[in-house]
């Protein structure tokens, strides 16, 4: 059976809403205090206050600064690098054993030594956010590079094509939906990181909110922080599926 | 009309590296090609036919001889594949219009003779049309008028019906053969279908299986421009025959 696409566009809403009913019933019910469990009027307030004082458009700002450049610096470093590694066997040979080593060591564990190496400012944050993006773009570039069909190749070769114009008019439009696929996996993960570095050690920023909110007992505080990750990370997604709308747009389906 | 050829091909080997000696694919391929003439290479399958063409586009180097071309040492090739082999990325209209992209000519030129193009090989309609939304036959089209707007000196066809069915490819016969006499392109075909090779080529050359060598050379004197009932003349099966049984 088959819904009216009017209202199937208003599930994801009331869905929400149910959500939101069933937290505030939970709270009613438990009886928690409002330093452990909220009621979604006290986030609700919590957040129109840390607005008006302007401290959560301040840490949210510096962290969605964080994540742009993290993403920005990942990605181009993780591109570059997976080109080379697609065109040649032996580099890949050469530098794999590290790029898997790499993937074994959780960011987590290895956060607090960039953070001791590169100050508790902007710069760590920064680092720790490229290096969670960069796997999973370099591997979607490995792979989109590497399916470029040979016969396209064939085709650009037998007018004269130079390697620049490959490069532009072949390998990146042929590539472009798996790196958008690794820049979607990238976008979610770059919260991530800023996240882990800023919990380790920051003066500003929403890990840092989220932490004070703990230390301080200011449960709703904590609540407030973790929705504006959560919108940001909503946020990014969306930018990157604009993209493909935009640039995938002779695709067949976009299951997005 | 005798003319001064403007491709020699002479003593061309093809050997690719092996674990045993080399897979010789070519060996002492020697011909000539004169301006607006229509060559097709008829072989089995393993006779080295793509292997040639991919030489004459200048995509892989031969083992020993040599492909000398009059006008310049780099001609401008234009040439259709197996497969249509379009960009999924890029509309008909743009897939047309790539080979003058890459050459810098503006864009408003470039969509102007693209325009002529469709209009040629009969899609007018389907300018905006993405690859995955054309039939074979259609698709093969684009691939032809891509082929041929930036006025190639060497149009090279790698069997490029092929993949189609057997309706749709007489018929792109047909089409190729008045888009030939209407651009009077220098044409090298390659291809396993006799009757492809004699509806279309003024000049027959056989390849054996591999090393592919030519073993006859046959001159199509069949008046043009060819109808499509030119296959059903006597003429027609008889030099058909002939290449049949050249062909082991």
């Amino acid at each position: 059976m088959t819904m009216k696409p009017s209202f199937t566009r208003w599930l994801g809403l009331i869905s929400i809403l149910l959500g939101i009913i069933a937290w505030d019933l939970i709270v009613r019910v438990s009886g928690l205090p409002k330093f452990i469990l909220p009621s979604p009027m006290d986030v609700w307030t919590r957040l129109l206050k840390s607005l008006a004082d302007g401290s959560l458009l301040l840490h949210t700002g510096y962290t969605l600064i964080e994540i742009i450049l993290g993403l920005f610096f990942g990605v181009c470093f993780a591109t570059v690098i997976g080109y080379l590694l697609a065109k040649s066997r032996s580099l890949e040979k050469i530098v794999s054993p590290y790029l898997v080593a790499s993937q074994a060591i959780p960011i987590v564990a290895v956060a607090p030594l960039l953070i001791l190496w590169f100050g508790s400012g902007i710069a760590s944050k920064v680092l720790i956010c490229s290096l969670i993006v960069f796997f999973p773009v370099l591997v979607n570039t490995v792979v989109g590079v590497r399916a470029v069909q040979p016969v396209l190749y064939d085709l650009m070769n037998s007018v004269r094509a130079t390697r620049w114009q490959i490069l532009f008019n072949l390998e990146l439009p042929a590539s472009l939906p798996v790196l958008l696929g690794g820049l979607r996996i990238g976008a979610t993960l770059s919260v991530i990181g800023a996240i882990v570095g800023e919990l380790v050690d920051a003066k500003n920023g929403l890990g840092f909110l989220l932490k004070v909110g703990d230390f301080q007992y200011d449960t709703s505080m904590v609540f407030v922080a973790v929705f504006m990750l959560v919108s940001l990370a909503l946020c990014l997604y969306g930018v990157v599926t604009l993209l493909e709308r935009r640039f995938l747009k002779w695709q067949n389906r976009l299951d997005v | 009309m005798p003319t001064k050829p403007i491709l020699t091909v002479k003593d061309l080997n093809v050997v690719f590296p092996d674990n045993n000696g080399g897979l010789h694919v070519l060996e002492n391929i020697s011909f000539e090609v004169c301006p607006r003439d229509f060559i097709c290479f008829l072989g089995p399958s393993g006779s080295g036919k793509t292997t040639l063409l991919r030489v004459l586009a200048g995509l892989l180097n031969p083992s020993s001889g040599n492909v000398h071309f009059i006008r310049h040492q780099q001609p401008k090739i234009g040439m259709v594949f197996q497969q249509a082999n379009l960009m999924p990325w890029r509309t008909v209209m743009d897939n047309i219009k790539l080979p003058l992209e890459l050459e810098g000519v503006s864009d408003a030129k470039a969509k102007v003779k693209a325009q002529e193009m469709i209009e040629l090989v009969g899609l007018r309609g389907f300018e905006d049309s993405w690859p995955r939304d054309l039939s074979g036959g259609m698709a093969q089209r684009v691939g032809i008028a891509r082929a041929l707007i930036h006025d190639p000196d060497l149009l090279l066809l790698d069997e490029p019906f092929g993949s189609l069915d057997a309706i749709t490819r007489e018929r792109m016969w047909t089409e190729l053969s008045r888009i030939w006499q209407a651009k009077q392109k220098t044409v090298i075909m390659v291809t396993h279908s006799i009757n492809e090779s004699l509806f279309l080529a003024d000049r027959v050359l056989v390849l054996t299986q591999r090393p592919g060598k030519v073993k006859f050379d046959l001159g199509v004197d069949l008046p043009r421009p060819r109808k499509d009932d030119i296959r059903y003349t006597p003429h027609f099966g008889k030099l058909a025959r002939k290449l049949r049984e050249t062909i082991e």
